[in-house]
C-alpha cells in the first residue's frame, strides 16, 4: 500500500491543520481520475445492453471504490471490498447471468409508457437535491483518522465490533445463516413422487392408445429427405405423423404426393423418348392434356 | 481538494444506481444497480468516518457489506427460481396484479 | 282449583294438535274428539264458575302463572292467566256456544270429507279465543288475538276450492292485519310508557299518565277493535267472511271472535276512562257502524250476508256502549252475551235452512219454509224476536239498556247517540222482519238449480236442531235472567265498575220509545214484504238500496282510495326512485367508475412504476427537509 494512498490518515503532524481542510495533491489527482472511472463504470452498468458487460463494469466501479476506501483510511474495508464484493458477490452475479442466459429482458427498449422519462426526471431531481443538501451542510471540518487508526485500523474495528457492536455482530451471523438456508430452500426442488420406470411409462403409452413404436421418419422415396415433407403411406397419401410436431403446428408441411407422381411421369416420358417410343408417348400425353382441358 | 467531494461522488453513484433500478428490466441488472447504491452509501460512510475521526462509520459500512452479501444470496436465489418458473428474468413479467 | 285455568286452553289446543297432526286415520272419530274436548273445556269452565260463585264478589278474580315467557331485564313477559268475572263470562260464552256449534257441525259437515280438519280448526279457534280472554297481559292477549285471526282465516277459506272463499279469507286476513298493527302499536306504547304490559300495572298506572299518551293508546286499541270486530272503517271483511261454512259464521263471525274488540275495550276501560277523546271516537265508530250494518242488512238478499250486516250493527251497539264508559261497559258485555245466543241461533237456523235447500242462500228463492222446517222456524223465530228487542226476550233487556245509557251520556252527544241507537233499533226490526218473512212466510219460490235438482226442504238432523233449541232457549231467557234485578250488573261490577246512568227523558220513556220504533220497523217490513209477493229477481231499487247491496260502496271506497291511491303512490315513488335516487346512485357510481378508470392506470402492476413513485417521494422528502432547514 503506497504512502500517498493513505495520505488522509498518515500525513505528518505539521500538515495536520491543512489535512483538516484539504487533501494532498496526490489524493486529489487520484480522486479525479478514479472518480471519473467510477462514474463511467456506473453509467455503463446501467446502460450497457448485456448483463455480463454490466457486471464487469460494476466490478470495475467497485474496485475503484475499494481504492477510495483505502485512501480514506479504511484499510480493512478496502481489502474486504475487493475480496468479498468484487471477488465473491460479483462472481456470483456472473454465475447467475450465465445460468439465466440471454433473455428478452436484456432489451433496452422501454415498454412501460413514460417510465424512462419519469425515472430520469426523478433521478435528476434527486441527485440535484442531494448535492444541494451536501453543499448546504457546511462540511469543512475533517478530523482525519490518525488518532483512531493509531493502534492499527483492523484492531480498532475489532475493538468496536466485539464491544460496542457485539449484538449487531451476532445478529449479523444469524442473518447470514438464515440467508444461506433461505437460498437453499428457494432453489432446492424436492422430488415429491417416485420416478416412473421404463416399464410403467410403456404401460401408460399402451393405455393411452398413442403411437407405440417410434414415429416414422419423414421424406419420400429418399428423393425428399427434408424434415418438412410428409412420408407417403402405401396408398400414396401423405402421413402427417411423420413430420415433427413443431412444423405440424406451424402448418409448414410440404405436400409432394402429386409432385412425386408428376416427376415420375416426366421421367417415364424422357425415358420413352430416348428409347424411340417418343411418338406414342407424346401422342398419349397430348390426348391426356386435351382430356384435362375438356374437364 | 476538499474530502467532501467523496460525498458528491457517493451521491452521484447512488442516483445513477437508483435510475438504473427504474429503467432496467433484467432482474439481475436491477439487482446490480441496487448493489451500486449500497456501495455508494458505503463510500459516504467511510468518508463520514474520516470526517468525524472515529471508526463507527466504517463499522456501519462493514455491516452493510455483510447484509448485502446475505441479500445477494437470497436475491439471486429468488431470481433463479423466478426464471425457472417463468423462463424470464424480466421484472415486468411479474406483474400479475395489474388489470 | 286455580290450576284448572290452563286446562281450559289446553283441552282444545290438544284437540287441535291431535286432529291436525293425526292424519286420515282419525277421520272416523275426529269430530267426536273435537266435540268432546270442546265440551271438556266447557265443563272445566263450569266447575271454575261454580267455584267462583262460592267466593265473595271482591275475591273472585284468580290467576295462574304458567311460566316466564321472555324473562329479560326490563322486559318481563309471562304466560299467566287471569280469570275474573269478565273473563269468566267470555269463557262460558265461548265454550258453551262453541260446544253447541261443535255438535251442530257434526251434522252440518257430515258430507264434507275434510270434516276432521274442520274440527281441528274449530278447536284451534277455541284455544286461541280462550287464550285471548284469559291472558293477564296484553302480549299474551296479542298471541290469542293473532291466533283467532289465523283460525278465522283458515275457516273462512275452508272451502278453498271456491275462489270466492279463498279471496274472502285473504281479505279478512289483510283487513285484520291493519287492526293488529293498531294493537301492536298500542302494546309498544304501553311498554314505553309504563314499562310493562300486564293488565294490573298498566291499568293502575293510568292515573299518573298524560292524557295525550292515553288517547293515543286508546285510539290504537280502538283501531285493533275495529279490525277484529268489523267496525267502520275496517268493516269490509265481515260480509265476505260468510263464504265460510255456516257454523263458522255462527261461532266466529257472530258470537265470539268478532266480539273480541268489545272485550279489548272493556278490558282496557281505565285507559278509555282517562281519555275522553278516545271514548268519543269509540262512540262515534259504534254509532256509525250500527247504522251502516243495519242499512246493509236491509238490502241483502243473501240470508247470511243480511245476518252479517246485522252482526256488524249489533257489535256497533256494543262498541257504542263500551265507548260510553262506566255507564255502558256492563251493558256492552251483556248485549254481547245475549247477542252471542240469538245471533248464533239465527246463523244456525240459516245454516239449517241452507242445509235443507241445497245450499241456496238467496232469500228470494225461499218462502213458506215454516211448514217444512218447523223446529228451525220456531228457533229462528225466537232468535228473531230476541234481536229486534221484543219485550221480555234477551235482546230487549240488553239493547234497551244500551239505548238508555246512550241517552244518559248527557248533552247533545247523548241525544245524538241515543237517537241513532233508537233509529238502529227500528232498522233492525225492519230488516230482521224482512229476513223472517222472505224465508219462512209467503209463497214457496224455490226453483231447480242449474243441474235440475229441485230442492226438497226438510228438517235438519237432531245434531243440528238440538243446539238450535238450546240457543233459542238462551235467546229467550238469558236477557231476563241477566236484566231482572240487575244481576249481571252486580256480577260484573267488581271488574268493570259501573255507574248508573240517568237518561234525560227517563228510563221508562226510553223503553217505550224503543218498543214503539221496533213496532214501526216490523210494521213497515210487513207492509213491504208480508202483504205483497216477493219478486224472485230483485227490483232495481233506489240509489240507497243499490248502494247498500254493494255494502254501501265500502269495497269501491277501498278500491278508489286505498288500491288506486296506493297504486298512484307506488308509481310516483317508483318514478322518484328511478329518476332521483337511482340517478344519484348511478351518477355517483359512474363518476367513481370514471375516476377509477383513470386512477387504475397508476396501478399497472409493474414494480418499476411503483419504484418510480417511491423514488419521487424520496426526492420530495429531501426537498422538504432542505426547505425546512432553510426556513
Amino acid at each position: 500500500m503506497s504512502a500517498h494512498l493513505a495520505a488522509g490518515a498518515g500525513s505528518p503532524a505539521t500538515d495536520a491543520a491543512l489535512a483538516a481542510y484539504s487533501t494532498s495533491t496526490g489524493e486529489a489527482v487520484q480522486f479525479w481520475v478514479l472518480g471519473t472511472v467510477a462514474v463511467l463504470g456506473a453509467l455503463c452498468t446501467v446502460f450497457l445492453k448485456r448483463a455480463v458487460h454490466s457486471a464487469l463494469c460494476l466490478a470495475g466501479t467497485m474496485i475503484v471504490l475499494a481504492v477510495f476506501y483505502l485512501a480514506n483510511g479504511a484499510y480493512f474495508l478496502g481489502i474486504v471490498q475487493v475480496v468479498v464484493y468484487t471477488g465473491a458477490i460479483m462472481m456470483l452475479f456472473l454465475f447467475v447471468v450465465m445460468l439465466v442466459g440471454v433473455t428478452a429482458a436484456d432489451s433496452l427498449k422501454e415498454t412501460v409508457k413514460g417510465q424512462r422519462w419519469l425515472a430520469l426526471l426523478c433521478g435528476l431531481g434527486f441527485g440535484i437535491l442531494l448535492c444541494a443538501g451536501i453543499g448546504n451542510a457546511s462540511l469543512t471540518e475533517f478530523d482525519g483518522l490518525a488518532q483512531a487508526n493509531a493502534g492499527g485500523n483492523v484492531e480498532g474495528l475489532a475493538a468496536l465490533i466485539f464491544t460496542k457492536y457485539v449484538f449487531a455482530f451476532e445478529i449479523t451471523g444469524a442473518l447470514l445463516i438464515t440467508a444461506a438456508v433461505g437460498a437453499m430452500v428457494l432453489t432446492h426442488r424436492e422430488r415429491t413422487e417416485r420416478a416412473r420406470t421404463q416399464r410403467e411409462l410403456a404401460a401408460e403409452r399402451v393405455r393411452a392408445g398413442k403411437q407405440l413404436p417410434p414415429l416414422p421418419a419423414p421424406g419420400v422415396y429418399a428423393r425428399h429427405n427434408a424434415v418438412d415433407i410428409a412420408g407417403l403411406l402405401p396408398d400414396g397419401t401423405p402421413s402427417e405423423l411423420t413430420v415433427i410436431g413443431t412444423l405440424r403446428e406451424r402448418g409448414q408441411i410440404r405436400d409432394v404426393s402429386d409432385q412425386a407422381i408428376k416427376d415420375l411421369r416426366a421421367l417415364e416420358q424422357r425415358a420413352g423418348e430416348r428409347l424411340g417410343r417418343g411418338d406414342r408417348a407424346a401422342r398419349e400425353d397430348r390426348e391426356g392434356r386435351a382430356e384435362e382441358a375438356a374437364k | 481538494m476538499n474530502p467532501v467531494n467523496y460525498l458528491y461522488l457517493a451521491a452521484l453513484l447512488f442516483t445513477i444506481g437508483a435510475t438504473g433500478v427504474l429503467i432496467r428490466r433484467n432482474a439481475i441488472v436491477v439487482f446490480m444497480c441496487v448493489e451500486l447504491m449500497l456501495n455508494a452509501c458505503n463510500l459516504a460512510f467511510v468518508a463520514f468516518s474520516r470526517m468525524h475521526g472515529n471508526l463507527d462509520g466504517q463499522i456501519i459500512a462493514f455491516f452493510t457489506m455483510v447484509v448485502a452479501a446475505a441479500e445477494v444470496v437470497v436475491g439471486l436465489a429468488i431470481i433463479v427460481s423466478l426464471f425457472r418458473s417463468r423462463h424470464s428474468a424480466s421484472v415486468d413479467d411479474a406483474s400479475l396484479m395489474k388489470l | 282449583m286455580d290450576n284448572l285455568i290452563a286446562l281450559l286452553v289446553a283441552a282444545p289446543l290438544l284437540g287441535a294438535a291431535v286432529l291436525l297432526c293425526g292424519g286420515r286415520r282419525l277421520d272416523a272419530v275426529g269430530h267426536w274428539i273435537g266435540t268432546v274436548l270442546a265440551a271438556a273445556s266447557f265443563v272445566i269452565g263450569a266447575v271454575l264458575f261454580a267455584d267462583m260463585l262460592g267466593k265473595d264478589a271482591e275475591h273472585r278474580a284468580v290467576g295462574q302463572h304458567l311460566f316466564s315467557w321472555i324473562p329479560v331485564e326490563g322486559f318481563q313477559a309471562d304466560v299467566a292467566f287471569q280469570l275474573d268475572q269478565l273473563s269468566m263470562t267470555f269463557v262460558l260464552l265461548i265454550t258453551g256456544v262453541g260446544s253447541l256449534i261443535h255438535v251442530y257441525s257434526i251434522g252440518y259437515m257430515e258430507h264434507d270429507e275434510r270434516r276432521r280438519r274442520f274440527f281441528g280448526y274449530l278447536n284451534l279457534f277455541l284455544a286461541a279465543m280462550l287464550l285471548l280472554v284469559l291472558a293477564d297481559n296484553y302480549l299474551l292477549l296479542y298471541v290469542g288475538w293473532e291466533g283467532v285471526g289465523l283460525a278465522s282465516y283458515l275457516l273462512i277459506g275452508f272451502w278453498q276450492h271456491k275462489p270466492s272463499a279463498a279471496t274472502a279469507a285473504k281479505k279478512a286476513f289483510l283487513v285484520n292485519r291493519v287492526g293488529d298493527l293498531g294493537l301492536s302499536i298500542a302494546i309498544m306504547l304501553m311498554f314505553t310508557t309504563f314499562g310493562t304490559f300486564a293488565f294490573g300495572p298498566v291499568l293502575e298506572a293510568t292515573g299518573e299518565t298524560g292524557e295525550g299518551t292515553l288517547t293515543a293508546i286508546g285510539l290504537m286499541l280502538l283501531l285493533a277493535a275495529c279490525g277484529k270486530s268489523a267496525q267502520v272503517p275496517l268493516q269490509s271483511w265481515l260480509g265476505d267472511a260468510m263464504e265460510g261454512p255456516t257454523p263458522v259464521s255462527a261461532l266466529i263471525h257472530a258470537a265470539t271472535m268478532v266480539t273480541a274488540g268489545v272485550y279489548l275495550i272493556v278490558r282496557s276501560g281505565e285507559i278509555f276512562n282517562a281519555a275522553p277523546d278516545a271514548q268519543l271516537v269509540t262512540t262515534v265508530v259504534g254509532a256509525v257502524t250500527l247504522l251502516f250494518g243495519a242499512i246493509v242488512g236491509c238490502a241483502k238478499d243473501d240470508i247470511k250476508k243480511a245476518l252479517a250486516g246485522s252482526t256488524m250493527s249489533q257489535i256497533g251497539y256494543m262498541i257504542l256502549a263500551a265507548g260510553l264508559g262506566p255507564i255502558g261497559y256492563v251493558f256492552a258485555i251483556m248485549h254481547l252475551v245475549t247477542h252471542g245466543f240469538f245471533k248464533a241461533g239465527l246463523f244456525l237456523g240459516a245454516g239449517s235452512v241452507m242445509h235443507g235447500m241445497n245450499d241456496e242462500v238467496d232469500m228470494r228463492r225461499y218462502g213458506g219454509l215454516r211448514k217444512y222446517m218447523p223446529v228451525t222456524f220456531v228457533t229462528f223465530g225466537l232468535g228473531y224476536l230476541a234481536i229486534i228487542g221484543f219485550p221480555g226476550l234477551s235482546g230487549f233487556f240488553s239493547k234497551d239498556k244500551i239505548i238508555e245509557a246512550a241517552f244518559a251520556k248527557g248533552g247533545t252527544e247523548g241525544w245524538i247517540l241515543g237517537s241513532v241507537a233508537l233509529l238502529g233499533a227500528a232498522v233492525t226490526a225492519f230488516y230482521m222482519t224482512r229476513v223472517m218473512l222472505m224465508t219462512f212466510f209467503g209463497e214457496k219460490r224455490w226453483q231447480p238449480d242449474e243441474r235440475g235438482n229441485e230442492p226438497h226442504p226438510h228438517e235438519s238432523p237432531k245434531s243440528m236442531t238440538i243446539p238450535m233449541v238450546v240457543l233459542a232457549f238462551g235467546s229467550v231467557f238469558a236477557g231476563g235472567f241477566f236484566g231482572v234485578g240487575d244481576r249481571f250488573v252486580h256480577w260484573l261490577e267488581p271488574v268493570t265498575e259501573h255507574t248508573h246512568g240517568h237518561p234525560p227523558i227517563g228510563a221508562t220513556a226510553v223503553t217505550l220509545s224503543t218498543v214503539t220504533v221496533m213496532v214501526v220497523g216490523v210494521g213497515l217490513a210487513y207492509l213491504l214484504y208480508g202483504r205483497r209477493p216477493v219478486p224472485a229477481v230483485a227490483p232495481r231499487g233506489s240509489l240507497l238500496t243499490r248502494a247498500a247491496r254493494r255494502d254501501l260502496l265500502q269495497d269501491d271506497f277501498n278500491h278508489v282510495v286505498l288500491v288506486r291511491g296506493g297504486e298512484h303512490l307506488t308509481r310516483s315513488l317508483v318514478y322518484v326512485d328511478h329518476t332521483l335516487v337511482d340517478g344519484v346512485v348511478n351518477g355517483t357510481a359512474a363518476s367513481m367508475g370514471g375516476l377509477s378508470g383513470r386512477l387504475r392506470k397508476l396501478q399497472n402492476g409493474y414494480a418499476r412504476s411503483y419504484a418510480v413513485s417511491m423514488f419521487g417521494g424520496a426526492a420530495l422528502l429531501i426537498a422538504a427537509t432542505l426547505l425546512m432547514r432553510a426556513v
